[in-house]
């Protein structure tokens, strides 16, 4: 799991377990009339309201636009890019206020708000660029610079709005938080516009959009012109963040743009897949997060939007099918109990070789489960398990305290014990790894060993299929942990 | 500056159109990385050229350069007797497997179409005749069982299978390889070669940065000696001399790279 997608998980899940207990402290403190009645949900579900149709509409949308526009950003390892833009806006749209009324125009225009807001998002873009360009100051340091105090001019410069005539002022809050429940046709149209815009944009240059972000310099080579091309990447990066200032706030503007694309990566492994799955995961959470807004008047829609793509990400992340952690762990845990089983049989094998019951083929082999305790610093729990599971898969069968090997297990364990010989003598014959050392380097390496190593590992030591080697070091009883411990303490 | 070795004026004349690579007189200056000074050599149509040098010879800047990847501080470069740009079509380009995230979302077959991008165009989707062309490529490469496992699963030597066919597919005349045989496995190594020799009896050119001396006479017809500067270069049994090595590799602090260290000290002091 990489750093990010660690991030992006625990905020999510803070932000989940605040809202929660939030909600626990509102609601019953509410009157009845606060919660939906079912004519409410069913006005809703069924977009009865024309204004919840508008809205609902523009959110899913924008969720659309930026699930596969951030798919790009994501992999193109720019995610953040659109954050710093968003930030950065803020100073423009104030400044554009005092402009529109120095000049006599209704300061509450949104083409003129968001023309400004577009100036000082590209004007913070080209400052991180700058400060990368000339400093020898990493891109991160450099955004959280430039976000920060491009977003502190812009509350500062609303401050000053305030004080000066408070009445046309009070819109403006809106665009830090969203304000998606007084999202009027003017909005939803200009948002639908630049999302068909982006979708087609998506559409039409996927295949360099996909180049670029994963070999740049091929794409160079090819003669894409990659300055070109993200260049317009970012574009379209400023038109979802301008058009969804209103829609979720600017503080929150990221989310729509990193978190459906990053809940996309862990279901597929195709990247055209990728960006359909980070649009309808957009398109729906925008949806559902507009609709809970405009169901529960106090709740605002930027938010909710954010949670409900943070319950995406936290379902994806466990049960994605391609990257899920859930998928992880059983890998990880079936692997383990492969590596146990390979280390159980062997160290039956090793015993059979001490005791010298090899040859023998009247009796089933054996082993005690005092002397396997003796031969790996297992706990006893873990070698009855391990033991268990072998008796499963019909490699051994217990007797008591006897561990006796099956046919198919005496072979196996006399294969995976030759394996592990074979690599120790090229460990100390070809990497010159000392023989006291050399049974720990094997055990790390042995479980990877494919045929055809194991193949020119025969060739290597001039060993034939027949012959089976001895032992290059001693097989003294390892020293237990476990075992020294209950002496100790007995 | 005149390289100590060989002096560059015998290729004053640019190349013609049989000459798949001329570059004469290229220098570039880099932003606090290798630098390459004077650079002039003719690389003959059909052959496999290696190029030699220790870590930091600048051997991958001089192929970017070729490319117009990166800026050049002066010199011109002839591909086919035309600036790359008007001939690139005829450059196939493996780049170091390491220029990558692996942990990307495609699979083999489309790295490998990535390599049919510029022949596709805008707006077109990519058909089934490129599929069937990259599928070809793969299996020329040997992993055509692989095409469809994501490019994460693949190992070292596979990745750069992928890479190679995608330059394949191009079917270019000039190929520029920058270390394809770097942590690769034998088999790998071997398909790899096999592809250069079928590449030159079909009377291609290919031109490999390589690493391991002692397969360098094996695999290749032509050598190019540079660290910094040409040392030399020709046909291998002229070139690839144990005198021409030690200039190469031996004699590390010349007064060419402690002035270049210099620069770079000055760079960063700034």
């Amino acid at each position: 799991m990489s750093r990010t997608q660690f991030f992006v998980a625990v905020s999510c899940t803070l932000a989940i377990v605040l809202v929660l207990g939030v909600w626990q402290f509102i609601m019953p403190s509410e009157s009845d009339s606060g919660r939906p009645t079912w004519d409410e949900w069913t006005r809703l579900l069924l977009l009865k309201d024309y204004n919840t149709r508008v809205v609902t509409l523009g959110a899913s949308l924008l969720g659309c636009a930026g699930g596969i526009v951030g798919s790009f950003t994501l992999l193109r390892k720019r995610a953040l890019m659109g954050d710093a833009l968003s930030h950065a806006t803020l100073p423009g749209i104030a400044l554009a206020f005092m402009a529109a009324n120095a000049l006599g125009m209704s300061g509450k225009s949104l083409p003129v708000l968001l023309l400004g807001a577009v100036a000082t998002g590209l004007l913070g873009v080209a400052a991180i660029l700058l400060i990368r360009n000339l400093t020898r100051l990493k891109e991160d340091t450099a955004l959280g610079a430039v976000l920060s105090v491009f977003f502190g001019a812009g509350v500062s410069l609303l401050g000053m709005i305030q004080q000066m005539e408070t009445a046309a002022a009070a819109g403006l809050k809106g665009f830090i938080d969203g304000k998606t429940a007084s999202m009027g046709m003017q909005d939803t149209t200009l948002i639908t516009v630049t999302a068909i815009i982006c979708i087609g944009c998506c559409v039409a240059f996927y295949k360099h959009f996909k180049l670029l972000c994963f070999d740049e310099a091929f794409a160079a080579a090819q003669g894409f012109r990659v300055v070109v091309l993200d260049i317009a990447l970012m574009a379209l990066v400023v038109a979802v963040c301008i058009v969804g200032l209103q829609a979720v706030g600017l503080i929150l503007m990221i989310a729509l743009l990193v978190i459906p694309a990053a809940a996309a990566r862990f279901w597929t492994q195709r990247m055209s897949r990728m960006v359909v799955i980070a649009a309808v995961l957009g398109a729906v959470g925008g949806m559902a997060g507009a609709g809970a807004s405009a169901l529960f008047s106090k709740l605002p829609s930027g938010p909710m939007i954010v949670l409900v793509y943070a319950g995406f990400f936290v379902i994806s992340m466990v049960f994605g099918p391609q990257r899920g952690l859930l998928l992880r762990w059983r890998r990880r845990v079936r692997l383990n109990r492969s590596i146990d089983r390979q280390h159980l049989l062997r160290a039956i094998y090793e015993v059979l070789d001490l005791s010298g019951q090899r040859s023998t083929k009247d009796a089933p082999p054996f082993a005690t489960v005092a002397q396997l305790l003796r031969r790996r610093s297992w706990s006893p729990w873990r070698l009855k398990l391990a033991i268990a599971r072998a008796c499963r898969a019909g490699d051994v069968q217990q007797i008591k305290e006897r561990v006796e090997l099956t046919e198919s297990g005496l072979a196996e364990a006399a294969r995976l014990t030759r394996q592990h010989r074979l690599w120790e003598l090229y460990l100390i014959n070809y990497a010159e790894i000392a023989p006291s050392r050399v049974d720990q380097d094997a055990d790390a390496i042995e479980h990877v060993l494919e045929p055809q190593i194991v193949a020119r590992l025969e060739s290597l030591l001039a060993s034939s299929q027949s012959e089976f080697p001895e032992s290059p070091h001693e097989l003294a009883p390892a020293e237990n942990a476990f075992l020294t411990r209950a002496a100790h303490g007995a | 500056m005149a390289s100590p070795s060989q002096p560059s004026t015998e290729v004053a004349i640019p190349g013609g159109d049989s000459v798949p690579l001329s570059v004469y007189d290229l220098t570039v200056a880099y932003h606090r990385k290798p630098v390459i000074w004077d650079i002039g050599f003719d690389v003959p149509a059909g052959s496999l050229v290696g190029i030699v040098g220790p870590n930091g010879a600048g051997k991958s800047t001089l192929l970017k350069a070729v490319m117009d990847l990166i800026p050049r501080a002066s010199g011109r470069v002839r591909v086919f007797g035309k600036p790359y740009r008007e001939n690139r079509h005829r450059v196939g380009y493996v780049p170091q497997r390491e220029s990558v995230d692996w942990d990307f979302p495609v699979d083999a077959l489309d790295v490998v179409t990535m390599g049919l991008y510029g022949k596709i165009g805008w707006l077109r989707p990519v058909g089934k005749q490129h599929r069937d062309a990259a599928m070809e490529a793969l299996e020329r490469v040997g992993i055509a069982e692989l095409a469809h496992r994501q490019i994460s699963q693949l190992s070292g030597g596979q990745q750069q299978r992928a890479f190679l066919a995608r330059a394949l597919v191009q079917d270019a005349d000039l190929y520029l390889m920058d270390e394809p045989f770097a942590a690769v496995d034998a088999a790998t190594e071997k398909a790899i070669v096999d592809i250069l020799r079928e590449m030159k009896s079909r009377g291609k050119t290919a031109i490999v940065i390589h690493h391991d001396l002692q397969t360098v006479p094996e695999y290749f017809d032509h050598a190019v000696l540079l660290n910094m500067r040409i040392v030399a270069h020709g046909p291998m049994d002229e070139v690839f001399t144990q005198e021409n090595l030690q200039k190469t590799y031996g004699g590390r602090l010349t007064l060419l790279e402690e002035v270049s260290e210099a620069m770079r000290r000055r760079e960063r002091s700034l």
